[in-house]
């Protein structure tokens, strides 16, 4: 079970945790055309990355809050994380 | 049989409390302290099982958890268990146990047919023999399979034993409390840092119960007495025995399981069967010490054959003798302390060493004590088939290839010393990168992933002072690190025996003209000759050898057979141990009760159950209730002799032609509030939400981002910048989370905030022709005409004093309303309900008739919302806005989604009217057809509809749009029915929507 510092608790066990997916997409801007392969891109297509990872969690049984986590998904170890509102750099 | 080969005196067992206890029926004697293993054979039993495959007899070869043989069925307290080793298993009075895999009995075997057909049961031989014909795998092989195999059998009663879990913190979890588990936690404990220490056994102390050395002036024993008892007394120490940690999992997390009461006759009032703890450590230290290994040689598994360090265990713990006439066969220098043990109560052990001229303090003193020592000696082959009579035994030349004549030496136990191996499943499961250390022959812990470190033996340092020194001071730098305390302990003053280095001999060859099993592993019977088809058949990788001969499976996990598997394949191949590598070690270490790992998560337990205020008059009023994810819900209310169908038809029926009341508290609910919640919602429903008046309710429809239905509800503005949200019962927590992640991350810039109020509000539904009476008696100063709250209208008003909210809305398509209360007041509102419409002959209904009401009228649900539909599927498509962008409308532009004949919701009735229609039915165009059929849809839900007096459904139908009027089939091979159906409109009931907005 991983460890994770959520930026606004501190260091919980994963299943106060629940995974929601790669944190590097940004969802298109609404009312914005875009190509049929874009949207794919956005909804469909994720890279299957072997090492570091940022991915977002949501701290369900505790604070509710959305956070990124980069995490490596070959050995698990989480390097960093952030909350929703701050950039990833 | 009395305990004839028990000692006068000796050994740890509380001589003053006899056990009595019984194996295979028979009745025996054995004493407080005893393991079921020590027990038998101090009572000359040595006869305990049949092996996995050619059911030879299995004795015992081991003394506690690197067991691989003596596994037995065990009964305690009215209970069995499978799969508990005997030398593990301590005993209790009335303990009863019995041998596994062999029947009718362990001395007369019939299975042991397989031992003189062992030429036919090579490695792979079920892979290559139970192929064909196909036919003949369910009813002849598996079954036949299943039965030959396994060890033991699962009890299938329900387990009245309790199980709990434990989550713990600590500075320090130490893994063993040998030496150097005893010395790393009594440094780090001196610095103040929280410590677990663990011990599998019942008895603290590890190796020094059995080693002859002085520590401080103390014996081993009395030195770890004394550790142990100072740690029990700190407050920042934990010490627990018979726990085993067997499992090292991510980030630095332990799982062990702590057998509480399973030495015990019965658990006690109040306490656990057993406790499995999740222990969270900053720091790991591993010191579970090693392993004997065996030397591989002919007929090697025969009872009586077991490990050197074993004997001197059951010696010096147990004082008991595993034999009279011993064997000792070594490649090194312990073989010789078991041999001193045995001259020292008076027995004559022979010693064959495979070394030509070894020298050392331990060997000298054995030769002082006249021990018969046969160096460059070999055993062949173990002689006598229930257990040892004699080994055949040959000198070996320089180069062990070359065996001299063969002699027949008489014993009753040959006791095997290959050298030690350390244990390193635990480092190896936290992903350390293990190496390979020539002078042991072993691979030992290389560089750490996780913050772990191993000690002593596990390590491979094999000399106590080392051990000592290293284990003091890894104790105390990590607990300095963590706590920032050093309190310095002075290093006792060590004596211990000086010992020569060992031979790397492992497997004895074989004689000339003699074709013995060498068993490789034991628990598996895999012997040298499987591994040799192996790798002739071409297999090469480790991790396919073991899978195809099955070599360090199961619960053994290779603790005995591993290295000498690997000495063998590299020997095979021309490589060297470490370019063949070993197979990944996998939790769990040892086996662990399913009942542990489930804890208390069983019955009620095992999910949280949701009851609504209104449970209890359900109750008191004859509801069947029925599971609605985590919520009870009332499914329909029994009268008489009803059965469901009847019951669900009058409670449906009276809605259309009455007035029914229905529990709606399980409604996910929503409140939204902030100057931007009209445009949260216009963004995240398919429909506009931005002129939604005060005071009015709109239904809505919710997407994924791609294109399917996520969910559907309705949401009232109660005021300004506040809106009231309902979802599915299923469905309410995923809505919540997907709101959050909308507003979190894509939309921070919208000031909106939602929490769920799910349990703040009790709901009841008024559903019927006369509902709006029954409000006018519940409400008498509120205007509730069709003027005053109209469809889709909201009001607050008084229930006798409780603040009211009342929606008009309707999934039953009749006029109806839902009524909420805050959540304490639910009770109180219901009765007042069923109260006010006892005149209009109100009746409660449950989920059931709720269903039949929405099918007959089209409206969906779960059913059809069910993760693979988009809204076009549902007909919803009316509500997908042209004017504005929402979640998951770019989605709905794509190919797929925009075909002409995508499948749709129709009605399907049958045409004889009578024959109901099984839900997940196919709707097919032939029902003769070749098979397979194609398919062009599924029957989504089933009712009996009560306005039309037949049987209804929805379906999802190809090109449903056209195929109103159409006759097909409905097929379900599972209940074996071909119905003929016609295909209608799913709106079957008012399909104008007349009767809501009357």
């Amino acid at each position: 079970m991983l460890h994770i510092k959520c930026p606004h608790c501190g260091m919980r066990s994963q299943n106060e945790f629940s995974y929601g997916g790669d944190a590097t997409v940004k969802r298109p801007e609404l009312g914005k055309e875009i190509s049929d392969q874009d949207w794919d891109n956005f909804v469909y297509n994720r890279k299957s990355l072997r090492g570091k990872h940022w991915e977002l969690w949501q701290h369900l049984s505790g604070c509710r809050q959305w956070i990124k986590v980069q995490r490596d998904t070959a050995t698990h170890e989480i390097f960093k994380t952030l909350k929703a509102n701050e950039e990833i750099s | 049989m009395t305990q004839s080969f028990r000692l006068e005196s000796g050994g740890l067992i509380n001589r003053d409390k006899k056990i009595s206890f019984k194996f295979n029926g028979k009745k025996y004697f054995g004493y407080e302290g005893d393991t079921l293993a020590s027990a038998l054979i101090a009572n000359g039993v040595h006869l305990i099982g049949r092996s996995f495959k050619y059911h030879r007899p299995r004795g015992f070869f081991g003394a506690g958890v690197d067991e691989p043989y003596a596994i037995v069925q065990l009964y305690r307290n009215g209970e069995t268990e499978p799969n508990i080793k005997a030398t593990e298993q301590e005993l209790f009075e009335g303990l009863e146990a019995k041998s596994v895999n062999c029947w009718p009995s362990v001395n007369f075997d019939v299975g042991a047919i397989n031992n003189f057909l062992k030429i036919f049961l090579p490695a792979g031989f079920y892979y290559k023999t139970f192929m064909w014909p196909k036919s003949f795998w369910y009813k002849i092989y598996e079954p036949f399979i299943r039965r030959a195999a396994g060890l033991g059998t699962a009890s299938i009663k329900h387990d009245k034993e309790r199980y709990e879990h434990k989550y713990e913190y600590c500075d320090l979890l130490i893994t063993g409390s040998g030496p150097s588990g005893l010395a790393s936690a009594y440094s780090a404990a001196k610095n103040g840092a929280k410590v677990i220490l663990a011990e599998d056994k019942s008895r603290f102390g590890g190796t020094l119960l059995t080693s002859e050395v002085n520590i401080g002036n103390q014996s081993g024993k009395e030195w770890a007495d004394s550790i142990i008892s100072e740690l029990k007394e700190m407050p920042n120490v934990t010490v627990k025995n018979r726990s085993q940690v067997f499992g090292y999992y991510d980030h630095n997390m332990l799982v062990m399981s702590e057998r509480i009461s399973d030495h015990l006759p019965k658990t006690k009032k109040f306490h656990p069967k057993q406790r499995l703890w999740y222990i969270r450590a900053k720091e790991v230290l591993i010191s579970s010490g090693s392993i004997e290994r065996p030397i591989v040689f002919g007929n090697n598994d025969t009872p009586g054959v077991m490990l050197s360090s074993a004997a001197k265990e059951y010696l010096k713990v147990y004082g008991v003798l595993v034999g009279k006439k011993p064997l000792v066969f070594t490649n090194n220098d312990s073989g010789y302390e078991t041999a001193i043990e045995f001259k020292k109560n008076g027995i004559d052990p022979i010693i064959l060493d495979t070394r030509k001229e070894p020298q050392s303090e331990i060997i000298e003193e054995a030769k002082n004590m006249n021990i018969n020592i046969k160096n460059s000696y070999v055993v062949v082959a173990a002689q006598g088939y229930k257990k040892v009579k004699s080994a055949d035994v040959a000198k070996i030349s320089d180069n062990k290839e070359e065996l001299g004549s063969i002699e027949n030496i008489e014993c009753d136990c040959i006791c095997v010393s290959g050298f030690w191996t350390p244990t390193i499943h635990l480092a190896s499961q936290s992903g350390n990168k293990t190496k390979f250390n020539e002078d042991i022959d072993a691979f030992v812990p290389g560089i750490s992933k996780q913050n772990e470190k191993t000690l002593g033996a596990a390590n491979g340092i094999y000399t106590l002072e080392e051990t000592l020194k290293d284990s003091f001071e890894k104790g105390n730098l990590l607990s300095k690190k963590i706590t920032n305390n050093e309190n310095k302990i002075s290093f006792p003053n060590v004596v211990e025996k000086k010992s020569t280095v060992h031979d790397k001999f492992w497997c004895v060859p074989l004689p000339k003209g003699k074709n013995y099993k060498r068993f490789l592993d034991f628990q598996n019977d895999v012997a040298v000759s499987d591994i040799e088809i192996a790798l002739k058949e071409g297999y090469r990788s480790i991790e396919h050898v073991k899978r195809y001969t099955t070599l360090g499976m199961a619960t053994d996990q290779g603790k005995t057979s591993n290295l000498n598997g690997l000495q063998l394949v590299s020997k095979i191949e021309n490589k060297v141990v470490p370019a063949v590598g070993h197979t990944t070690f996998r939790p769990p270490y040892s086996p662990v009760s399913i009942g542990a790992i489930v804890g208390r998560e069983v019955g009620k337990h095992s999910k949280p159950t949701r009851k609504s205020p209104m449970h209890s008059w359900h109750e008191k009023n004859n509801a069947v209730f029925v599971d609605a994810g985590v919520w009870l819900r009332p499914r329909y209310y029994k009268r008489g002799e009803e059965n469901l169908f009847e019951a669900s038809k009058r409670e449906a029926r009276n809605v259309r032609t009455n007035v029914g009341v229905c529990d709606v508290t399980t409604l996910g609910k929503i409140d939204i509030k902030g100057p931007d919640a009209a445009e949260l919602l216009n963004r995240v429903y398919t429909n506009a939400w931005l002129k939604l008046p005060i005071g009015k309710a709109r239904y809505g429809v919710m997407l994924r981002e791609d294109g399917i239905v996520m969910d559907d509800g309705t949401t009232t503005r109660i005021s300004e910048n506040h809106y009231h949200m309902t979802t599915t019962t299923a469905q309410a927590a995923n809505v919540l989370s997907h709101l959050e992640y909308y507003l979190q991350l894509v939309w921070p810039e919208l000031n909106v905030n939602v929490v769920s109020t799910t349990e703040q509000w009790a709901g009841a539904a008024i559903a019927g022709p006369k509902s709006r009476e029954v409000l006018k008696k519940l409400f008498p100063k509120s205007d509730v005409s069709n003027e005053g709250l109209p469809f889709m209208g909201y009001m607050e008003a008084d229930l006798f004093g409780v603040k009211a909210k009342i929606f008009r809305i309707s999934f039953s398509g009749e006029l109806a309303y839902e009524v909420n209360v805050e959540s304490d007041n639910g009770y109180f509102m219901w009765e007042k309900i069923i109260e006010a419409g006892e005149e209009f002959g109100i009746q409660p209904y449950g989920t059931e008739a709720l269903s039949t009401l929405r099918i007959e009228m089209g409206h969906v649900a779960g059913s059809e919302l069910d993760g693979r539909t988009i809204p076009y599927d549902n007909s919803l498509e009316g509500l997908l806005s042209k004017k504005k962008d929402f979640i998951g409308k770019r989605s709905l532009s794509r190919k797929a989604f925009a075909v002409e004949d995508r499948q749709k919701i129709v009605g399907v009735v049958p045409l004889d009217k009578k024959t109901s229609i099984p839900e997940g039915s196919h709707l097919v165009k032939d029902s003769n057809a070749p098979l397979p059929n194609p398919k062009l849809g599924y029957i989504s839900a089933s009712c009996w509809s009560v306005e039309y007096d037949n049987p209804f459904s929805l379906a999802i139908l190809k090109d449903g749009k056209n195929m109103i009027g159409k006759k097909l089939f409905v097929m379900s091979p599972l209940k074996n029915k071909v119905i003929p159906v016609e295909i209608v409109s799913s709106h079957y009931v008012d399909p104008k929507g007349e009767r809501v907005r009357s």
